[in-house]
């Protein structure tokens, strides 16, 4: 428990059966696998991380260049390099173990069999508290449809994931849909105890003077201040349709941006790019958070979630 | 290794040419822990916008807790930067990446393109530190008029080093690329320092390895965070896999990268 102003004030939410000291996350693919902000950040002040994309094999990744700054925003076509789940548990869970914060780890597969052979090998592996599902990944048996796509096979990845473990599973929506409830309601369905939302916006920039595409990729998913106000509808739009936690993830970069979340209906938030040009934008959020509480005499932070004033009709 | 955020007071700011300033920068923890080939991840203001941190090598460090970058003006965030006085505060995180080896220090010869001039001029103050005889060591430097490189050729020269200097109109030195002097004198030289445009380290790297001569490179790319975190910073490396700048370098032998 915090205090502040001799108040105590309670930041810990629940998503399912996991607990987080506060609603306060970073984001899968920009906070690396923890330890490289251990110098900057102070880790154990996090209610989680979300580490890289992991897959079952290793992956190289996409060719350079692979990023490139937009306006209030920058689009990335890293291609999901990670070091593959084996090199993961042998190499980057140790320091991940010691952190003294949620782990989630984020998983991306071809097929549903991956998905579910990578809940298996990292179900029991002491340090993993949950799990989270990229289905913005290409169903390599389904002609190279995403499977965030396509309710039926982001119900089925759900499945196979929760078939082959006991942790927490949350599936990470893709906005590139005509109807993100839609999905979220499927992957309900399937089972999920939690989803995240939003993945990037599929975007493009170009060069006019040599008339080539920015990106080598040609498209990179669109991240950043940017991208805030849609994440936010979506996750205000999803909150309303399933029964289980949202996370709400899409250019928060201060407390004032989490809370737009927590009061759409979040339950809990994630920090994406903001990590790499404000390392300690988690942090402060941690700290932003707490005192808008104080300042709107609210003791708990759960009771500020969906609690937007909408005036219906 | 030790990295730090600091906000940063900019103590002083020269004028090279219109476009390539020189600030000075209060940062006494970066400057405890810089090592020459480091760089730092700068951010001008919070008005996100520009979105993303800058990568700028280090130019010195100074014992009273200052560090130096060199730039020129060539993007939204150099330009915004280059709008900033004394007085005036940036966010700087570092020091970050691997810089350049110190070891086995005797017949080096350091090459400097453009603002690649800059992190040689920290490297060859440590250098004399290590006790190196600087007579015997080259620095050849590049740009394209003599106003870019004056100030920096006469900085290099005060150290006692021998200093080559060629420009692309012929104002100043050897009219002509910075690697046509390396050739004459590969034959007395262990080591390459290098760092400017790619394709002038290209070259450098080829006839180098030619001559059977070590070279070390430090790479520019765009990066997001610095940190090894966003995967961004990629080059094609020598062995068919990709290499990251920002951990992995910016510094590395220049059979690491895959020139072509």
């Amino acid at each position: 428990m915090d205090t502040v102003n001799g108040s105590e004030i309670d930041l810990t939410v629940r998503l399912g059966n996991l607990q987080l000291r506060n609603p306060v996350m970073t984001a899968s693919g920009t906070f690396g696998y923890g330890r490289e902000f251990s110098q900057l950040v102070n880790l154990h002040r996090l209610g989680g991380v979300v580490v890289k994309g992991i897959s079952l094999e290793p992956r190289p990744g996409n060719p350079p260049p692979r990023v490139v700054e937009t306006a209030c925003g920058m689009l990335n076509a890293i291609g999901l390099e990670n070091v593959g789940v084996q090199g993961f548990l042998d190499r980057k869970m140790n320091f991940l173990r010691g952190m003294n914060s949620r782990v989630v780890v984020n998983i991306l597969g071809d097929s549903v069999e991956e998905y579910g052979l990578l809940a298996e090998r990292l179900t029991g592996v002491e340090g993993i508290d949950a799990l989270e599902v990229n289905i913005s990944c290409p169903n390599v048996k389904k002609g190279g449809v995403a499977f965030g796509t396509v309710p039926e096979m982001a119900a089925e990845v759900t499945r196979a994931v929760k078939e082959r473990t006991d942790l927490p599973v949350i599936v990470k929506l893709s906005p590139n849909v005509t109807d993100i409830a839609l999905m979220a309601r499927a992957v309900e369905d399937g089972g999920a105890d939690g989803v995240s939302l939003i993945n990037t916006l599929i975007g493009m920039a170009i060069d006019p003077g040599t008339r080539r595409p920015k990106l080598a990729n040609v498209i990179g998913g669109l991240s950043g201040p940017a991208i805030k106000p849609v994440a936010l509808r979506m996750v205000w739009q999803v909150a309303r349709a399933v029964s289980i936690p949202v996370i709400g993830i899409g250019g928060i970069s201060t407390a004032d941006d989490a809370i737009e979340f927590l009061l759409a209906g979040a339950t809990a938030i994630q920090v994406g790019t903001a990590n790499f040009y404000q390392p300690r934008a988690a942090e402060a959020i941690v700290d932003g958070l707490r005192t808008y509480l104080s300042e709107q005499g609210e003791d708990s932070v759960r009771s500020i979630i969906g609690a937007v004033r909408v005036v219906e009709g | 290794m030790p990295e730090f955020q600091e906000k940063s007071q900019i103590l002083l700011k020269e004028t090279v040419t219109c476009d390539i300033f020189r600030l000075t920068l209060q940062a006494p923890a970066i400057a405890g822990a810089a090592h020459p080939g480091q760089f730092v991840m700068l951010q001008v203001d919070d008005s996100l916008d520009p979105l993303l941190r800058r990568p700028f090598s280090i130019h010195q460090i100074a014992a009273d807790g200052t560090i130096q970058i060199v730039f020129k003006v060539v993007g939204k965030g150099t330009a915004k930067l280059s709008r900033l006085a004394a007085g005036d505060t940036v966010d700087c995180i570092g020091p970050l990446g691997r810089g350049f080896p110190l070891e086995r220090m005797n017949r080096l010869c350091l090459i400097g393109g453009g603002m690649g001039i800059a992190p040689l001029y920290f490297l060859a103050k440590r250098l004399l530190q290590a006790g190196i005889q600087p007579e015997n060591d080259y620095v050849l430097l590049g740009a394209a008029t003599r106003n870019e490189l004056t100030l920096f050729a006469d900085e290099f020269f005060d150290l006692g080093y021998t200093v080559k200097t060629a420009t692309d109109d012929g104002s100043l030195g050897h009219h002509g690329f910075v690697t046509d002097l390396l050739e004459p004198i590969l034959a007395d030289i262990e080591r390459v320092y290098t760092c400017g445009p790619f394709p002038m380290m290209g070259i450098v790297a080829a006839r180098a390895q030619a001559a059977d001569v070590q070279c070390m490179v430090s790479m520019e790319t765009h990066m997001a965070c610095g940190l090894g975190a966003c995967l961004g910073c990629t080059l094609a490396g020598a062995d068919g896999k990709y290499i990251h700048v920002c951990r992995q370098g910016p510094v590395f032998d220049s059979k690491e990268v895959a020139w072509t």
